[in-house]
């Protein structure tokens, strides 16, 4: 079911003790599933199909339950991407003010388009919707950090510091 | 107009704003103290009669909604705090947990032990990573100082608190969405009823308020029920956080009473649109609102009820300012896109419409328009969305009020700048 590896690979999680954190925190097993699997996320990089199993088997469940709530939301990635996500928000006021533009300078720089990973697996482009920061468009989150009030020389300058 | 002095933001440019000893210094948590030596029914009754609305864009009653609480229960009450922030053009929520965090808590306190609660979660949108490393600390400052934790301040109430971080999805701030997803599901809204105060979190009683309803609750204990309700119109009462971006000269969280005037934010708190330009059109309450002419804008109190007048809704309040130069079929693209990818699914009148929509919105952006456009425009949000005529009240078509939240601003852009549309269609029949 899963895409991402054979039906019975596992993942192991570096951190026990967050994951032993998260369940003392909820009184029910599945509602661990989204922290779990932020954690998995911050441990190896993207949802894996090991990952998958191995959340099921914590929160007791199928893999397709876990795999069903995973394809739902945008922030898990289900393969790997590059080291620093660029996230462009493309929703009106950032468009308004020109998100368009940095779209652009992204794939003209690095020769990538929103989707794309560069050679070097440094930069992954993505063009997201709204990132709750209207009033300091045009906004970039990078990876989880967000970067608002963007000029294209600011923006450039940043893209340059990514190491 | 008296000056109004501002009640949930008074503090969010001094130093430290966002700490503990800051809160405390500035008479932070007294209301709590006042509160825990209350009967929870008596500060329900105050928060009814300061007819405080919720702040997240539906506009229910926060008093009213915590009398939904079944009197005898013998399950877990839950209250869940909404900071699923995640509106176009609506950014104050973020503004409250960065700057005013502890406000925001001791809202949820005083919440909390209003409807008997003993486990509050606060679900933050994923992206807000900054602010959710901000709430571990501030939660970990209440547990040290006795607010949060076992009998709390010395009371024999107790109460945990529980950071839960979303993961990229607009419905979960839908309520019913926002219960499913904390429950390790994806964010489908659920049928009601039954209503989350019935069944909520794994089928018990739950209370979801967002960020600014909470923060307004120290103030409401503190200063009492009649000053709230005297700021502004008595339906729908007290301060509110506006947000104004887009095409404006200083945009930003602005907070004033209820009821001013759209004109006064866009041109004074906003200090009006760049170049000299002319005002086009205006969301009064973030993109799920019917966008307002420069006209019907220049024209209308911030207040729930005249909005609904006007055949649009205050919602979260987030302002997006169009100036002259903004090309409304390409803005109403852009909207119909966010709504459709957004839409969780489940409805099929909503999954196939909202993609429908930017379809055709992209096709004719991109010369490919048809005689019959317009009409199948209005036919789609008809179909996502009822018919917008409130006086029948034809709502209904999804489970969930996304369906109108799509239909409505599209229908809006279509109806009052139809002549723009019309440029896309073949010519021969615009002369027809």
């Amino acid at each position: 079911m899963n895409t991402n590896g054979t039906p019975n690979e596992k993942f192991t999680f570096s951190d026990k003790e967050k994951v032993e954190k998260i369940f003392s925190t909820y009184s029910d097993k599945k509602s661990a599933t989204l922290p779990l699997l932020h954690l998995a996320q911050s441990e190896k990089g993207y949802i894996s199909g090991a990952v998958i199993n191995s959340v099921a088997d914590l929160v007791d469940c199928h893999p397709a339950v876990v795999m069903d709530c995973v394809s739902f939301y945008t922030m898990f990635y289900t393969k790997p991407h590059g080291r620093h996500i660029i996230q462009v928000c493309q929703t009106l006021s950032c468009s308004l003010n020109g998100a368009d533009a940095l779209v652009d300078q992204v794939a003209d720089k690095y020769g990538i388009q929103p989707g794309e990973t560069t050679k070097d697996d440094r930069l992954t482009l993505m063009k997201v919707e709204c990132l709750g920061s209207c009033g300091t468009a045009p906004v970039v989150q990078i990876n989880n950090e967000y970067h608002e009030g963007l000029s294209e020389e600011k923006f450039d300058d940043l893209l340059e510091s990514l190491p | 107009m008296s000056v109004f002095k501002p009640v949930l933001t008074e503090y969010i440019h001094q130093k430290d704003c966002h700490t503990f000893p800051f809160y405390k210094s500035v008479g932070g948590y007294t209301a709590l103290e006042k509160v825990l030596k209350m009967n929870p029914e008596d500060v329900t009754q105050e928060v009814k009669d300061s007819n405080l609305r919720g702040r997240g864009g539906a506009g229910f009653p926060t008093g009213v909604k915590w009398g939904f609480i079944p009197k005898e229960t013998n399950k877990q009450i839950y209250l869940i705090n909404n900071a699923d922030e995640s509106e176009p053009g609506t950014f104050k929520d973020r503004l409250l947990m960065n700057k005013a965090p502890h406000q925001m808590l001791e809202g949820m306190i005083i919440a909390a032990y209003a409807i008997g609660c003993h486990t509050s979660f606060i679900y933050i949108r994923g992206e807000f990573y900054k602010e959710y490393k901000l709430l571990e600390k501030v939660v970990a400052e209440a547990y040290e100082n006795n607010l949060l934790g076992d009998n709390i301040l010395g009371s024999n109430y107790n109460l945990d608190v529980v950071i839960h971080r979303g993961a990229g999805a607009y419905i979960c701030g839908e309520e019913t969405g926002l219960i499913e997803s904390l429950e390790g599901k994806r964010g489908w809204p659920r049928i009601k009823p039954p209503f989350p105060a019935i069944e909520g979190y794994l089928q018990s009683p739950t209370i979801v308020n967002n960020v600014e309803t909470l923060s307004c609750l120290p103030h409401i204990v503190n200063r009492g029920a009649g000053w709230f309700k005297a700021i502004g119109p008595e339906k729908g009462p007290g301060p509110r956080l506006f947000c104004i971006s887009g095409c404006v000269n200083n945009p930003g969280v602005f907070e004033e009473p209820m009821g001013v005037s759209l004109k006064d934010l866009i041109f004074d708190r906003a200090g009006g649109i760049p170049d000299g330009k002319q005002l086009k059109a205006v969301f009064p309450g973030g993109s799920s609102s019917a966008i307002l002419t420069a006209n019907e804008a220049m024209d209308v109190m911030m207040d729930f009820e005249e909005l609904v007048e006007k055949k649009s809704m205050l919602g979260s309040a987030g302002v997006i300012v169009m100036d002259e130069t903004v090309n409304m079929v390409q803005a109403c693209l852009n909207i119909a896109r966010f709504y459709a990818h957004e839409s969780c699914g489940q409805c099929t009148p909503c999954r196939e419409g909202t993609a429908w929509l930017v379809k055709m919105l992209t096709r004719l952006v991109n010369g490919g328009g048809k005689p019959d456009d317009i009409d199948m425009l209005f036919e789609i949000t008809d179909n996502i969305g009822g018919l917008i005529d409130f006086s029948k009240g034809s709502f209904g078509k999804t489970i969930c009020p996304f369906g109108e939240a799509v239909a409505w601003p599209v229908r809006s852009f279509v109806e009052k700048f139809k002549g723009e549309f019309m440029e896309y269609l073949p010519q021969e029949k615009v002369v027809a």
